[in-house]
């Protein structure tokens, strides 16, 4: 199956969310990740859907999702032509032995230690699904504590804006 | 610049039929109108001007219901909405007091049936939300108009598990085209009027309003129009003019072509335009078990009704056809059997208002995303000029092929061999004497069935049933909305005694209001489909299907004494000879309802029958008897 990333720009009403993550729980739908928030329009929430689907089934998903009377638009982003990140919060077993190694490893991927303690240490990193693996696996054998991961945001490359368009043909 | 590319299911479509690829600008086809650019306002009803007004919620919630136009309205108040029972006694509205929650959501579908207009129920919160939820995934099934009005807890007590609170916005998400949950009075006129909205248009629905016991009894501004906001829903209407030209293109060139014409055509009051097609392309006509009436079953054209009980004409058009041209249909697996086996040979159009039914069972050649009104007489101009273009094509041999066919296995029965009367002539000769003016609800299972091919159906919104849900108990409360709908026309529910004994309570109701349905029980004293495949597919092992309401048993209940309880005329027909005049006797009663129990034989079947899990080619007329393929010239 293959990997799709929707961005779905939906009303800002309560229980949108909710008829979003039935409609694909109910049709039988794979969600990889979802990730909501606002909009720089106020009313207007956008989310990132990413949809593990074949080619026909991934049809049947946006037309389905456009049923939804709250969603406005949808556009599927490819990762050429996109922008695509997830972020992470990853807490490793740092002690005063291992500290500088795991800051470093952390250095390596640009990510940053966002809090200490006396033995353990919260790295924040931003980056593609690969990316972030890859940090965790360097991280791994210090002894990871706990993982918080987002889901996938996705923009578009360029100047254009989804939601200008969108409201304005609304 | 961003390389995202915009997804609109009409698009889509158009691209899966590999047209050229639409400029990107454009979110749908730039021909395509949408329905508030079509008729004047968004909001039904007259759109009389109100001036700001100060009132309470619960009058706005009437006033609403009047200014959009609403006569009836079918409900049974509670504690949650009893703040909008009151204004509603002072209201010109008719308001119907069903004895149970699930009859008021029937009988607003039978309303918007026959009318076409969008039916209204309401009921309280809690449990009287939760018992119109069978009714509202029926009328999602099969897309019929319906806003359901619920009362709700306050506000401040939502999800604190008040009494009789149940989130009824959440467990009907998935049944419901949308939903509203009110909780602020300002909100009412525009989310009424939008509600309406949504139920009649594109491809209607069930919309669910959910208004909060504060939002009802505190004070508010109305004013009417209100304006309806949403930026979401842009149904499309009008075909798209390439698919239309393809889609003639087609035409003219198949040999067999089958017009497939499903529920849509009836929801779209487009059975002449569909006539007119129809005659001009000469091509077969099938009508689903939601589209019967949709075509005059006399017209020569009509090859039947095609699907698992469908005639082995119209089941046998679908298989052999090289091109289905499909109208408001969808592919439901009753008509299809083994999808991978259905129709292999037929290049498919696709016509339909909801661009999610296209390509979700078998993939368009043709997709055309609009409604079915506009579409048909688009495509016979089309087809006129593809005609002049390229000649009318040479249908003869399909004809002979199809007509060979309808005359070897016209439908038919054969006679019980227990001495009981034939359930299928009972239903025929209830067509037959009310003939086709008259409306006829069904039940599910046998009699539905039997209903759906031994009664000659020559016009849109005679037949109702209940075809996508197959809900038992449909027919007393969907009958007794028709009667409520159209008060000049004789309803029949043809019903089975399982499924009467579901709603039955509605004869009350009936009774009560002078609504004078007719009932006819085909009692064979079973779950008599179930019994069937207990018959054909479980070697005869009758498990918990024997009802005892019929011929020999203990006849719990009595229905004509139940009837009579209910105070309707009430007669038990179980002879042949005697059942024209039974029917007479019925026809003759119109100042209350009648009931009829026409005890028959549980040992008929309905037939032909394609066995679930087969192809449509193993069709069978009678138990494992196949009709011969071979002599097809």
């Amino acid at each position: 199956m293959s990997r799709h990333t929707l961005s779905v720009l939906v009303e800002d009403k309560p229980g949108v969310l909710t008829r979003v993550a039935s409609l694909f729980a109910r049709r039988a739908f794979n969600i990889n990740s979802l990730a909501v928030g606002p909009t720089e329009v106020s009313g207007i929430s956008r989310m990132t859907v990413v949809v593990d689907a074949d080619g026909d089934l991934i049809e049947q998903v946006t037309k389905q999702l456009n049923k939804l009377i709250n969603v406005i638009k949808i556009v599927e982003l490819t990762s050429e032509s996109s922008v695509q990140r997830d972020h992470i919060l990853v807490k490793v077993r740092a002690d005063a032995a291992t500290r500088l190694q795991v800051t470093q490893a952390a250095d390596l991927f640009r990510a940053s230690v966002v809090d200490v303690s006396t033995d353990s240490v919260v790295i924040e990193a931003t980056g593609t699904p690969e990316k972030l693996a890859a940090l965790l696996s360097v991280l791994e054998p210090f002894g990871i504590r706990e993982i918080v991961q987002s889901g996938t945001l996705a923009v578009g490359r360029g100047s254009r804006s989804m939601s200008d368009r969108a409201l304005r043909s609304a | 610049m961003s390389k995202g590319s915009p997804i609109s299911p009409s698009l889509m479509a158009a691209k899966s039929a590999g047209a050229p690829k639409a400029p990107e600008k454009v979110d749908r086809p730039a021909d395509a109108v949408v329905d508030n650019a079509a008729t004047p306002s968004p909001v039904l009803g007259p759109n009389n001007v109100v001036p700001p007004t100060v009132m309470t919620g619960s009058e706005a919630i009437v006033r609403s219901l009047e200014e959009l136009g609403v006569d009836d309205i079918f409900g049974l108040p509670g504690g949650a909405i009893l703040p909008t029972y009151d204004p509603l006694m002072a209201s010109k509205m008719n308001h119907i007091l069903v004895r149970h929650e699930q009859g008021a959501g029937h009988a607003a579908q039978g309303y918007a049936m026959v009318t076409g207009r969008v039916g209204v129920c309401i009921a309280t919160s809690g449990p009287g939300a939760t018992n119109l939820v069978t009714a509202i995934m029926d009328a999602h099934m099969d897309s019929v108009p319906l806003v359901a009005i619920t009362g709700q807890v306050s506000a401040s007590v939502i999800g604190t598990d008040a009494f009789q609170e149940a989130d009824i916005v959440g467990i009907t998400m998935p049944i419901t085209k949308h939903s509203f949950l009110v909780t602020d009075p300002n909100d009412i006129p525009h989310v009424m009027a939008e509600a309406f909205h949504l139920a009649s248009t594109g491809r209607p629905g069930p919309v669910l309003v959910d208004i909060a016991k504060n939002a009802q009894q505190g004070t508010m501004t109305f004013s009417w129009p209100p304006k309806i906001d949403l930026p979401g829903y842009r149904p499309v209407v009008r075909g798209h003019n390439k698919q239309v030209r393809e889609a003639a293109r087609l035409i003219a060139a198949a040999s067999k072509p089958v017009l497939y014409v499903g529920g849509g055509v009836v929801k779209a009051h487009a059975s002449a335009e569909l006539r007119e097609l129809a005659e001009l392309t000469g091509a077969p006509v099938v009508t689903t078990l939601m589209a019967r009436g949709a075509f005059p079953d006399s017209h020569p054209q009509h090859v039947g009704m095609p699907g698992m009980h469908g005639t082995v004409s119209a089941v046998t058009a679908l298989q052999q056809s090289d091109l289905l041209i499909t109208l408001g249909a969808r592919f439901d697996d009753r008509v299809t059997g083994v999808l991978s086996t259905f129709a292999p040979h037929a290049k498919i159009i696709h016509a339909d208002i909801d661009p999610a039914e296209i390509s979700k069972n078998r993939v368009a050649d043709v997709p055309i995303v609009g409604s079915v009104k506009e579409i048909i007489p688009e495509l016979s101009e089309a087809v006129r000029t593809a005609f002049e273009l390229s000649g009318t094509p040479d249908l003869d041999g399909w004809w002979a092929f199809l007509n060979n066919l309808r005359d070897t296995y016209p439908l038919g029965w054969t006679e019980p061999e227990d001495g009981l009367s034939a359930p299928q002539r009972v239903i025929e000769r209830i067509g037959a004497l009310t003939g086709p003016e008259g409306i006829y609800v069904a039940g599910v299972g046998q009699h539905q069935m039997w209903a759906a091919q031994f009664i000659k159906y020559e016009r849109p919104h005679a037949w109702l049933n209940s075809g996508g849900a197959g809900t038992m108990g449909y027919a007393v409360p969907a009958a007794m909305g028709a009667k409520v709908g159209e008060p000049d026309r004789v309803v029949w529910a043809i019903d089975g005694d399982g499924c009467f004994q579901m709603t039955n309570q509605e004869l009350a109701t009936c009774a009560i209001n002078k609504i004078p349905i007719k009932v006819a029980i085909i009692n064979n004293s079973s779950l008599g489909m179930v019994r069937q495949w207990q018959t054909l597919f479980y070697d005869g092992r009758y498990s918990n299907t024997d009802l005892n309401t019929g011929h020999d048993t203990v006849r719990i209940p009595d229905f004509v004494k139940l009837a009579d309880a209910y105070g309707c005329a009430a007669f038990r027909c179980e002879r042949d000879e005697d059942i024209d005049a039974t029917i007479q006797k019925a026809l003759e009663i119109n100042d209350r309802p009648v009931v009829i129990d026409f005890v028959v034989s549980p040992n008929s079947m309905v037939w032909p029958m394609v066995p679930s899990g087969v192809s449509n080619d193993q069709i069978q007329v009678a138990r494992n008897m196949t009709p011969e393929w071979e002599e097809e010239d």
